[in-house]
């Protein structure tokens, strides 16, 4: 089936109509409906390209009682993704060929997204021994990003072995940065909550001097290293300084964290319970100067479904990690561009290009523009709607925005052609085979 | 008031009227039939999931000099350790026909948690949690201080506050819900509060708390205080190197027998209080545990009127 977008603005600009016919873009500007294709309206939407999340825990093999591969990328499809990276602390650890395979086939199966796993750093994300790096990123599954991400590698000369030897397979080290010591037993942000709420706190320091460590590696391997959910605004400090020295650093953030504060911790619901933590109202504020001048470079949801019995809980019982894919785009436009701080371009850029290029993701980040790829998502960005995580796709019900009134939903997405999305509804996955 | 989680919820008013009631009940409690009937007929549950037995026999007969009748649910450990979920452990009580739970949790938050939450919908009776708050103990803290003091002066303690005193908090105030508690509560009263620790037994973000902060006892003894709270230090906070050894806290931070001296000299008409259990010889000497200034008794009778003052309030309807 062919697709006609008609009047969509494309990343904000003027209203154009798009083509889409063999799962590219076929044809850009006024252009009369044929027969055989399907015209979707976009009068008043904005036309992106198609979201790359950079951080998603997709849970399957182990944890299929929390998420799936087929639940966890439809959730991703219906939040405007076209591709996710497969976090690697699944059951077993995804550290051997054989594993990230098994996650790219079911992906590829399921049909929702480009499902990109990621491939642990070390055997089974003990922070012992390297893994097959080379062995998973020859296989299928083309890994190019590596993470033991929910556990830092915070031995310094194994973090310095991991990036020099990622170089020979231009590949990226993600790295959870929590120097693990400094954080014996944490619950939550240390500052003024914490010291009223009585909940052992995890400092600043213990994220910015795992990054100060790790540029100052990347700089002198001359590796390339990706910061995975910066929280801090010392963090923020340090990483613009290694981007000035020419250092080869990406770093991203969270929805969650360019919004929610610790503020919300003095409820002792556990749904605000993450790892990194809510910091304070000054962090919310440079996360987000920091997008905007580009320090931080992509939006990575740190999409973290749970079962209901792992939040149903006091406080420190809880498991830390919030669902965050169907609400991504909104919590973007509602910090980021509602408040003037960024374009669609900027969007498209944050949500999309630069996570493509660090996952080295072929076909996907790409320009709105004929014979590319049609990877495309269709926003409405004059729509408003009440967070309700029983109405999602994911099976996590653990939304830190559950109840809020949210700008901005996702109208259709289209991966390589196929509609995954319509009239802002699941609609089919894209046949296997395509 | 619907529950008693945390002394920053509790007014002036609220705050007085407890005290006030529990004066009533300490009167009682005199008496040679100390048993008041108000709550015949009423279940309070005693849910512990730490050890304490000081607290849980207080609260226990708290509420049988009420005529309530009391469950004691002992259940060693969170949630995790122990298999089954704060969740079931509320649902089955109520089940049973619990009219109130007095729960005692490792975890800061838990009993906010089961206030907050629709899994039970019982008056909750915070009995200390995790390193959060420990409200009876602050108000029978503020009790004694206030019943110490109107004896001192001849006069009723009945609705006043504690207007103009100091008070110094000494010890690990890091890890002390007592702490926490008693800083709101004293604040509400009209008392200035000083925390006196080691830098490492404070809290970072303590600095902005109502109180005023040092790291020197002789000091804020020297400046005249109508209070001492001497807070228990844990022995598993000395292999956590908070401090190097127990002689060293005990030179600084311990009321000591040179202290003792120090306020009897000065003819200072400074109290001494301690929650319980007290390790001798650390944060406080014998000499200073055992001398008329000491309230240390006092505070555990006083204890049991508070808690029936709370639980009066919370199962006999708004008497505010």
């Amino acid at each position: 089936m062919n697709y006609l977008i008609q009047q969509a603005s494309i990343l904000g600009g003027e209203p154009q109509d798009v083509l889409i016919a063999d799962g590219r873009i076929a044809q850009l500007g006024s252009i009369a409906p044929a027969d055989g294709v399907q015209v979707v309206d976009g009068c008043g939407l904005v036309l992106l390209p198609g979201m790359v999340d950079p951080h998603t825990h997709l849970r399957e093999p182990g944890r299929e009682d929390a998420e799936t591969v087929e639940t966890g990328t439809r959730a991703a499809a219906k939040g405007g993704y076209t591709a996710v990276h497969a976090m690697a602390n699944s059951t077993p650890v995804a550290d051997t060929a054989g594993v990230v395979e098994q996650v790219y086939e079911l992906g590829r199966k399921a049909g929702w997204v480009d499902v990109r796993p990621v491939g642990a750093v070390t055997v089974g994300l003990e922070g012992k021994q390297l893994s097959e790096i080379g062995a998973m990123a020859d296989s299928r599954a083309q890994v190019k990003m590596f993470s033991d991400d929910g556990i830092c590698v915070s031995d310094p000369l194994l973090m310095r072995r991991a990036l020099e030897y990622v170089k020979a397979f231009d590949g990226v080290i993600a790295q959870h940065a929590q120097e693990p010591r400094l954080t014996d037993g944490a619950q939550m942000n240390e500052g003024e909550v914490s010291s009223v709420l009585g909940l052992p706190g995890w400092p600043a320091v213990a994220e910015e001097s795992i990054i100060a460590r790790d540029v100052l590696l990347a700089e002198h391997v001359g590796a390339r290293l990706h910061v995975c959910h910066v929280s801090t605004a010392g963090s923020v400090e340090i990483i613009r300084w290694a981007k000035a020295r020419g250092i080869q650093v990406t770093a991203e953030v969270t929805p969650h964290h360019l919004l929610l504060t610790d503020e919300k911790v003095r409820t002792f619901d556990p749904v605000f319970k993450v790892n990194p933590p809510l910091r304070r109202e000054e962090d919310v504020m440079a996360l987000r100067a920091a997008v905007a001048d580009g320090t931080i470079d992509v939006i990575g949801t740190d999409h973290a479904p749970h079962p209901a019995e792992s939040k149903e809980c006091e406080w420190a019982a809880a498991a830390m990690g919030m669902t965050g894919l169907e609400t991504a785009l909104s919590i973007v436009q509602h910090a980021l561009v509602d408040t003037g701080l960024l374009s669609w371009a900027d969007v498209a850029r944050i949500t999309s290009t630069t996570p493509a290029q660090i996952g080295r993701v072929a076909d996907q980040g790409r320009p709105i523009a004929v014979g590319e790829p049609a990877n495309l998502v269709l926003v409405d960005p004059a729509a408003r709607w009440i967070v309700d995580p029983y109405a999602m796709a994911t099976k996590g019900r653990n939304s830190p925005f559950a109840g809020m009134e949210l700008p901005g939903s996702v109208r259709a997405t289209f991966f390589h052609g196929h509609p995954t999305v319509l009239d802002g509804q699941l609609a089919t996955p894209r046949p296997a085979d395509a | 008031m619907k529950h008693l989680l945390s002394t920053a919820d509790l007014s002036r008013e609220e705050a007085v009227k407890i005290l006030d009631i529990a004066g009533e009940m300490r009167e009682a409690g005199t008496r040679v039939v100390k048993k008041l009937p108000a709550l015949r007929g009423r279940t309070v549950v005693n849910l512990f999931f730490e050890d304490s037995t000081r607290t849980r026999i207080s609260f226990e007969a708290a509420a049988k000099r009420l005529s309530a009748d009391v469950i004691n649910f002992s259940a060693k450990g969170s949630s995790v350790s122990k298999g089954e979920s704060l969740k079931d452990t509320a649902q089955t009580l109520l089940a049973i026909g619990a009219d109130a739970v007095v729960i005692r949790h490792p975890d800061s938050g838990a009993p906010a948690r089961l206030a907050a939450t629709d899994w039970i919908d019982l008056p909750i009776i915070n009995a200390g949690d995790g390193t959060h708050e420990h409200p009876t103990q602050a108000l029978l803290d503020a009790f004694t201080l206030r019943r110490q003091l109107a004896l001192r002066d001849g006069v009723s303690a009945t609705g006043l506050g504690l207007d103009g005193l100091k008070v110094a908090i000494v010890g690990d105030i890091l890890h002390s819900r007592v702490a926490r508690s008693n800083l709101w509560l004293l604040n509400t009263l009209g008392a200035s509060v000083t925390m006196v620790a080691p830098p490492t037994l404070l809290p970072v973000g303590a600095e902005s708390w109502p109180c005023t902060i040092s790291y020197d006892l002789d000091q804020v003894i020297a400046e005249g205080v109508d209070a001492l709270m001497m807070l228990r230090v844990q022995g598993e906070r000395m292999r956590a190197a908070y401090f190097p050894n127990p002689r060293e806290y005990s030179r600084y931070w311990g009321l000591d027998d040179a202290r003792l001296g120090t306020l009897d000299a000065a003819g200072a008409e400074t109290l001494i209080m301690h929650p319980g259990p007290m390790n001798r010889g650390l944060e406080i000497s014998s000499a200073a545990a055992d001398s008329p200034r000491s309230t240390v008794l006092d505070q555990v009778t006083n204890g049991v009127a508070v808690r029936m003052a709370s639980l009066y309030m919370l199962l006999s309807g708004d008497l505010i």
